[in-house]
C-alpha cells in the first residue's frame, strides 16, 4: 500500500532542492540550533500545503512570540503533551467537512511536532493513540535529548552518561543512568506505514524522508536528530559536524521502516569510535574510559539488532542469488 | 409539533447531538457518561449521523482533538464525567482562549477520593473558573433543549466560546423520561451551519495559540472575561428564540412559589424536582417557602439574581460539593459575594448535601428550610452545615 502511495515519489537532488521556505527568518532560536535546522529542512520538503500542530517547547517559543510569527503556514499550539491529539482532531475535522461538502476536497498534510520530552515522555500516550487510530498525519519528533526549553533537564531520550541539570554527575552518579528510549521502535510497533530517522547532516536523506512521510496515507513518524549546542555544551559551529559523527559512530543510525520492513539508509562501513562523538560535547566531559567502553558496547549491540532487523529481508534476497 | 417519547436521558443527549448535525465527536468512555458515547457510536455506525467519531485514548486527548477539529471549522461535541473532566483540566482552560465553540455535556459525578461513580457537583465546581459558559439542566427535556441552545450560543460570532451543559449523573443520565425530540430539520430552523471566523487553512495561514508574554497576557485574559460576561445577552436572546420556535421557555434563574416567601431554597440540577415537592408540602401546611434555581451558572447572572431575591427574608443555599477549607460550598460562596453591596440583602444560610450519590430527600429539604427559618429569626446561623450525615 505504501509503495503504491510512493509510486510518484521523486527524490530531491542537490540540483532540485525546493526554494520554498515555510519558516520565516528572524525567529529566536539559539546560534547553531540543530533543531530549527532539522525542522526547516523537513518543512521545505513538505511545502506550504500543510497544517502544523506544535507541542510546547523550544520550537514553539522561538517561532510564535505574539505579535510576531515565523510561520508561513497555518499553525496551532495548544499544550505540551497533546500535539498528536490536536493533529488528529484537525485531520478528522477536515475529513468530516470534506465528506459533508462544506470544505473543498483537497489533500493537506497535517503535521504534529514535538521535542523528545513532548514525544518520549509526556506526549507518548497521545502519540500512541493517534498512531493506533490511523490518522493521516506526519509526526515529527525533534530530538535534542533533554528538556532544553526549561533549562536542560533529562528526559527518557537523554543518552546514558549525559550531564543534565537533573542528571548531574556526582560522587554517586555518572550522570544520566538510563539508556535512551527507542521511540522509533515504539512507533514502528504500531505497524504504521512509515517510520524514519534522519539527521540534518544528511540533508537530502532528511528531506526525502520528510517528503515520503507527507505523501504516504496514514500515520508517518519522523525522528530527527537535533543537536542543541546550549544543552550539549557544544560549540555552535559544530552542529552539523556532530550530527554527522552521530551517524558515523552508529550512535544515531539512519533508517526507514516501510510497512514494517527495516531499511538502513546510510550504511557505515567502518564506524568511528563513539569516543570521537562524545569528546566534542561538554555534557560527556566527566565520563571515564570504563563508561565510554560501556557506551561503545551498547551502541554496537543496538546497531547489530538494527542490522538484524534490516537484514532479515536483505539476507533472504541475497541467499536467492547464492 | 413532535411527539413525546419515553427515552433514557443519555440517549436523548445523543439524539440532540445528532439533530445538531455535529461533525466531530472525540470521546472517551467514563461512568456515568458511557450511554451517551455508546449511542453516538451507534448513530455514526448506522449512518444516521455523518460525523467522525474519534475513540481517543483519554479525555485529555478528547479535549485536545476537540480543539483541533473546531480550529478547522468543524462542529464539535464531547461528553465526560468527574475523573475525565479532571484529566482534561489543563486543556479545558485553553479552549475558550482559542475561541473554539465546543459543546460538552458533563454527566456530573463526584471526584475521587474515595472513588465514587455517583452524582454530585464536585467535578464541575473544580472547573468553575475555566472560562466556559455553563448551564445546569433539571430534567431530560431541558438537557435536550440546552444542548441545542448551547451550539447556537457557542457558535454565535459575538460569543465563540465553548459551552458545558451539566446534567446529574445517574439521576438524570440513566432515567427514562418523556422527552420531545426535535428532528434535524426542526433544529435547522434554529441552528444554522457553523460559520467560523478563523480557521487553519493553508490558503490563509494564521498562527493560533502563540506565546502570551507578560506585556500581552493580561489583555488576552481580559478579553476572555469580557466576552464571557457579554455572552449573557446572546444566551438569553437564544432562549427567547427557542421559546418562539418550540414553545419551551428558559431563563437564567427559575423561581417557584417565591411570592411572599419567608425562606427560599436555592438549588441546581435535578434535585430541584424533589425540592419542589418539599415546597408544595410545606406550603400546604402554611409554611411560606419558595424555590429558586440557577440554570445559568457561568457567566453568573448577577442582575437577575439580585432582582429575584428582592423581598425574600432568607436563602437556604444547597451545595452539592464542598469547597475544602473555605467553610462552605461554592454556590453559597458565590451567592454571598453576589449580594455584597446589593441594595437588598436577604440572610444566607449554606447547606451541603447529596455528596457522592446520597439522595437529598423531601424530608432533608424540609429540615433545611426549618433550620433556615429558625436561624433567620435569631439573626444568625452556622457558617455552613452538612445535611444528611450518618451518625454512625
Amino acid at each position: 500500500m505504501t509503495e503504491t502511495a510512493l509510486r510518484d515519489f521523486k527524490k530531491f537532488t542537490r540540483e532540485s532542492l525546493p526554494r520554498v521556505e515555510v519558516l520565516a527568518q528572524g525567529h529566536r532560536a539559539c546560534q547553531g540550533c540543530g533543531e530549527i535546522l532539522a525542522l526547516r529542512m523537513a518543512l521545505k520538503a513538505m511545502g506550504k500545503n500543510i497544517i502544523v500542530a506544535s507541542a510546547t517547547g523550544c520550537m514553539e517559543i522561538v517561532t510564535s512570540s505574539y505579535p510576531q510569527t515565523a510561520w508561513e503556514v497555518p499553525w496551532i499550539h495548544v499544550a505540551f503533551e497533546n500535539a498528536a491529539a490536536v493533529a488528529s482532531g484537525i485531520e478528522s475535522g477536515r475529513k468530516a467537512l470534506m465528506r459533508k461538502g462544506r470544505l473543498r476536497k483537497q489533500r493537506i498534510t497535517v503535521v504534529a511536532m514535538a521535542g523528545d520530552g513532548g514525544t518520549a515522555d509526556i506526549g507518548i500516550q497521545a502519540l500512541s493513540g493517534a498512531l493506533e487510530r490511523g490518522h493521516d498525519f506526519v509526526y515529527i519528533c525533534l530530538d535534542n535529548e533533554a528538556y532544553m526549553n526549561t533549562g536542560i533537564q533529562r528526559s527518557s531520550a537523554t543518552p546514558y552518561g549525559a550531564m543534565t541539570t537533573t542528571s548531574p554527575p556526582g560522587k554517586l552518579s555518572i550522570g544520566q543512568r538510563t539508556w535512551k528510549k527507542n521511540v522509533p521502535a515504539i512507533a514502528a510497533a504500531h505497524t504504521i506505514p512509515y517510520v524514519a530517522t534522519a539527521s540534518p547532516a544528511y540533508y537530502l536523506d532528511l528531506m526525502n524522508k520528510a517528503k515520503k512521510a507527507a505523501m504516504i496515507k496514514g500515520p508517518a513518524y519522523l525522528h530527527l536528530f537535533s543537536p542543541c549546542p546550549t544543552g550539549w555544551r557544544l560549540a555552535p559551529e559544530r552542529t552539523v559536524e556532530i550530527s554527522r559523527l552521530a551517524v558515523q559512530t552508529n550512535v544515531f543510525p539512519l533508517y526507514e521502516v516501510v510497512d514494517g520492513r527495516y531499511i538502513i539508509t546510510k550504511k557505515i562501513k567502518r564506524p568511528k569510535p563513539v569516543e570521537e562523538y562524545l569528546k566534542l560535547q561538554g555534557r560527556f566531559r566527566h565520563l571515564d574510559n570504563k563508561t565510554i567502553r560501556q557506551i561503545q558496547v551498547r551502541v554496537d549491540k543496538e546497531y547489530d539488532l538494527l542490522v538484524q532487523k534490516a537484514g532479515l529481508t536483505e539476507t533472504q534476497e541475497e541467499s536467492k542469488h547464492n | 409539533m413532535p411527539k413525546k417519547v419515553g427515552i433514557e436521558v443519555s440517549l436523548a443527549v445523543s439524539e440532540a447531538v445528532c439533530a445538531a448535525d455535529v461533525d466531530v465527536i472525540p470521546a472517551y468512555p467514563v461512568t456515568p457518561q458511557t450511554h451517551i458515547v455508546e449511542h453516538l457510536s451507534e448513530l455514526v455506525a448506522d449512518g444516521e449521523l455523518d460525523a467522525e467519531f474519534m475513540p481517543v485514548e483519554s479525555e485529555h486527548s478528547a479535549m485536545s482533538a476537540c480543539i483541533g477539529a473546531a480550529a478547522v471549522g468543524a462542529r464539535t461535541f464531547t461528553a465526560t464525567s468527574a475523573p475525565g473532566l479532571a484529566l482534561m483540566h489543563e486543556i479545558v482552560f485553553i479552549a475558550p482562549s482559542l475561541r473554539t465553540p465546543i459543546v460538552m455535556v458533563i454527566a456530573n459525578r463526584a471526584l475521587s477520593g474515595p472513588i465514587s461513580i455517583w452524582n454530585d457537583h464536585s467535578d464541575i465546581m473544580a472547573q468553575r473558573d475555566c472560562g466556559w459558559i455553563q448551564t445546569f439542566a433539571e430534567n431530560g427535556q431541558e438537557v435536550f433543549d440546552l444542548i441545542i441552545h448551547a451550539f447556537r450560543v457557542a457558535e454565535d460570532p459575538e460569543v465563540l466560546l465553548p459551552m458545558i451543559v451539566n446534567m446529574d449523573g445517574f439521576t438524570l443520565s440513566h432515567v427514562i423520561e418523556p422527552i420531545e425530540l426535535l428532528s434535524a430539520s426542526e433544529v435547522s430552523q434554529y441552528l444554522k451551519p457553523f460559520e467560523p471566523q478563523l480557521v487553519l487553512d493553508p490558503k490563509n495561514p494564521v498562527t493560533m495559540g502563540p506565546v502570551g508574554v507578560p506585556e500581552l497576557y493580561t489583555e488576552a485574559r481580559q478579553q476572555a472575561e469580557s466576552v464571557l460576561n457579554g455572552s449573557k445577552k446572546v444566551i438569553v436572546r437564544a432562549w427567547k428564540e427557542f421559546a418562539k420556535l418550540y414553545g419551551r421557555s428558559y431563563k437564567p434563574i427559575e423561581t417557584y412559589r417565591t411570592e411572599g416567601a419567608e425562606v427560599v431554597l436555592m438549588t441546581m440540577g435535578s434535585v430541584t424536582e424533589t425540592a419542589m415537592t418539599a415546597v408544595d408540602r410545606m406550603r400546604e401546611k402554611g409554611i411560606e417557602v419558595g424555590l429558586m434555581r440557577f440554570r445559568l451558572w457561568r457567566p453568573f447572572p448577577h442582575e437577575e439574581f439580585r432582582r429575584a431575591v428582592r423581598g425574600i427574608k432568607a436563602l437556604a443555599v444547597v451545595d452539592r460539593a464542598i469547597s475544602f477549607g473555605a467553610q462552605g460550598g461554592p454556590v453559597c460562596s458565590k451567592v454571598k459575594s453576589a449580594l455584597y453591596g446589593a441594595p437588598y440583602q436577604p440572610q444566607v444560610f449554606g447547606f451541603i448535601s447529596g455528596l457522592g450519590g446520597r439522595d437529598i430527600t423531601v424530608e432533608m429539604f424540609k429540615q433545611m428550610v426549618k433550620k433556615a427559618i429558625r436561624y433567620a429569626k435569631k439573626g444568625e446561623g452556622p457558617v455552613y452545615e452538612l445535611i444528611g450525615v450518618r451518625e454512625r
